[in-house]
């Protein structure tokens, strides 16, 4: 190493060069790159969507009580029955799947502890999570559908198969939250002579709403989308069925599942604004989560 | 008192106390409602595996063994071979996780070690967006433009440049001297590999911020360059982590069912040409159980539900073992 006059080494502050910066660059540019190739797909999916939904969508093609036949233009009726649908069995899937998900987190965080059980059950459902959403039909297909024969088809067996689907995501969410609300809290209650109960429902729970509503919504998002596990439980129906607990129903996702290999473009037509249409309602519980959240964060600082 | 509660964390009012003798009725109620939802998670596994077996026994019966795992699939004369959907469905979600990887690896890194916080929300947005567009839609999109697109003006080309190739000819060159196809294993794998991005990128995030400041920092200090540094310690920290990440993907993509049930060219066969329809486990269950009323057809079905419950839990099962490791050798690291 050279040594300068003062008789210290000479270090080089500047920038690496030649072949070490250029290799730095070409790193730092395929990170780049690969963010472009994940953002290419999104803008066309999302254009297509929008360019090919946006003109078959009228106010009567969101409200129309049946379902015309394939052959007919898509000027004509609507998918009135699968907007109820699909929101009737997701509202009622999370119904079912976020009280029973924010317990199951309860349990996790607040009595479980270190437990072989608890660790067993946080294991098991970070499993669940990645259960593909396609056996949770079969699964609710068999175990509800088979026993009840052809009554067995209805918008509350979709909303069973939506449930198992959400429930880990909804343990997973909220037990991250409740683990961020602070011992203190808990203390202070149990000082007054609160009970456990008493202490998780009034304290811990609305300390970490915010976050759990945020990731019930998120798990809602991808419900709403979900079609696999409608396919074999909610059976097949072209006409508003607002009742979700007998008689078979209909949901956008399962439509489009069914209109995308019609040889009819006015079936084709409506296949693209049903897409816009469910893509509309995902974005709507992800931009409410996003909301809650930011509303949440400027509250606990 | 706060000794007690510590003590006893199930009864915090507890009978040392003084102040109740015992818990009141309400107080042990809930405790028992939330164990009860606990223990959902495991009933829900347990009984998706015993009731589906029972669904599907008439299928191992009848079929045997060397039946399920043979390759012919002809309902209409009784012959249920599962062997091309389970080919399908290991090709196709390998072509996405191949696809997938670098892609992940690439927003991941960008996002913990290049792009300054202000900037990185953005492009968590981006992820997110991707991660809430439905299944079926990318499947409406994959059958009604992505494939004619590929049919016409990216297959043929390829498979033109690379046919008579050793290797590559067989994979991605013409099948029968002109044939390829847009609906093919390729485009299902595609397709499945933007779907499983978010996933993937966002589990290896989680995994990459656990190194530890101070070693990037002794990198930078070193003179290391940003590259340097990700090579040196992001890297051979988090390794692991990204492991049980790429395999969360891979289980990800072998569940997928709607993109494979439309994409894919539906042709329960055995090939390496890649630009060549095929069909997955999960596609043809979601396109022939309308028809699979009674007997052995739906047995069938089911018992590839089965088979696909037992390989996407054996991958997550280790997937979350790897991950979970990774963090608890961070925290013991940092």
């Amino acid at each position: 190493m050279a040594v300068t006059a003062a008789g210290r080494p000479a270090v080089d502050l500047g920038e690496p060069g030649g072949w070490r910066r250029a290799k730095n660059r070409l790193a730092v540019g395929a990170m780049w790159f690969a963010f472009l190739c994940m953002l290419v797909p999104l803008g066309f999916v999302l254009a297509g969507v929008i360019i090919k939904g946006a003109s078959v969508i009228t106010w009567q093609f969101l409200t129309s009580s049946t379902i015309p036949p394939n052959v007919l233009p898509a000027n004509i009726g609507g998918m009135g029955p699968a907007v109820v649908g699909t929101l009737e069995i997701t509202a009622f899937a999370a119904v079912i799947a976020i009280p029973l998900g924010v317990l199951g987190a309860v349990y996790l965080n607040e009595y479980g502890g270190n437990r072989p059980l608890a660790r067993l059950i946080s294991f098991m459902s970070d499993v669940m999570t990645g259960v593909p959403s396609i056996v949770m039909g079969l699964f609710i297909f068999t175990v509800w559908v088979i026993p009840h024969g052809l009554t067995g088809y209805s918008g509350m067996a979709g909303s069973f198969a939506l449930a198992c689907l959400m429930l880990p995501i909804v343990i997973r969410s909220s037990y991250e939250m409740l683990r961020l609300v602070p011992d203190s809290l808990r203390e202070g209650s149990y000082a007054l002579g609160a009970t456990k109960a008493r202490v998780t429902l009034t304290v811990v729970l609305p300390a970490a709403a915010g976050g759990i509503v945020s990731g019930a919504l998120l798990a809602v998002a991808r419900a709403a989308g979900e079609t696999a596990p409608l396919l074999f439980t909610i059976g097949f129906a072209l006409t508003t069925n607002a009742n979700l607990f007998s008689g078979a129903n209909t949901a956008l996702s399962t439509q489009i599942f069914d209109n995308v290999l019609q040889p009819y473009t006015g079936a084709v037509d409506r296949g693209w604004g049903a897409a816009l249409t469910l893509i509309v309602i995902a974005f709507i519980f992800m931009l409410a989560a996003r909301i809650v959240t930011a509303r949440f964060a400027r509250y606990s600082r | 008192m706060s000794a007690t509660i510590q003590a006893d964390p199930a009864g915090p009012a507890g009978s040392a106390s003084g102040l109740s003798l015992r818990r009141p009725f309400g107080d042990r109620a809930f405790q028992v409602t939330a164990l009860v939802s606990g223990l959902l998670v495991l009933a829900i596994l347990v009984l998706i595996a015993v009731t589906m077996s029972q669904q599907s026994t008439t299928w191992f019966t009848t079929e045997g063994w060397s039946g399920i795992f043979s390759v012919d699939w002809d309902p209409a004369h009784g012959k249920f071979g599962a062997m091309s959907f389970v080919y399908g469905t290991v090709v196709v979600s390998l072509i996405a996780i191949i696809i997938a990887y670098p892609v992940s690896m690439g927003v991941a890194l960008l996002l913990n070690e290049v792009v300054p916080r202000r900037w990185a929300q953005p492009i968590v947005y981006a992820i997110d967006l991707l991660a809430v567009v439905p299944s079926v839609v990318w499947g409406l999109w994959g059958f009604a433009v992505l494939i004619p697109w590929l049919q016409t003006t990216i297959y043929p080309h390829v498979a033109s440049a690379v046919n008579g190739i050793w290797i590559l000819g067989n994979l991605f060159g013409f099948l029968n001297g002109n044939y390829v196809s847009g609906a093919s294993f390729f485009t299902a794998g595609v397709i499945l590999a933007i779907m499983i991005t978010p996933i993937v990128t966002s589990v290896s995030r989680e995994v990459i911020a656990t190194v530890p400041a101070a070693d990037k920092e002794g990198a930078y200090a070193l003179g290391a360059t940003r590259w340097e540094m990700i090579r040196g310690v992001v890297w051979p920290h988090s390794q692991t982590g990204i492991v049980g990440a790429t395999l969360l993907g891979l289980g990800r993509a072998m569940g997928e069912t709607i993109v494979v049930a439309l994409v894919m060219g539906s042709a329960p066969v055995i090939t390496s040409h890649l630009f060549t329809p095929g069909y997955a486990m999960p596609g043809v269950i979601a396109n022939q159980f309308g028809e699979a009323t009674v007997g052995v057809f739906r047995a069938a079905l089911i018992g590839m539900g089965v088979l696909l419950f037992l390989l996407t839990i054996i991958i997550n099962l280790s997937a979350r073992a790897i991950v979970g490791r990774n963090a608890r050798r961070m925290r013991g690291a940092a």
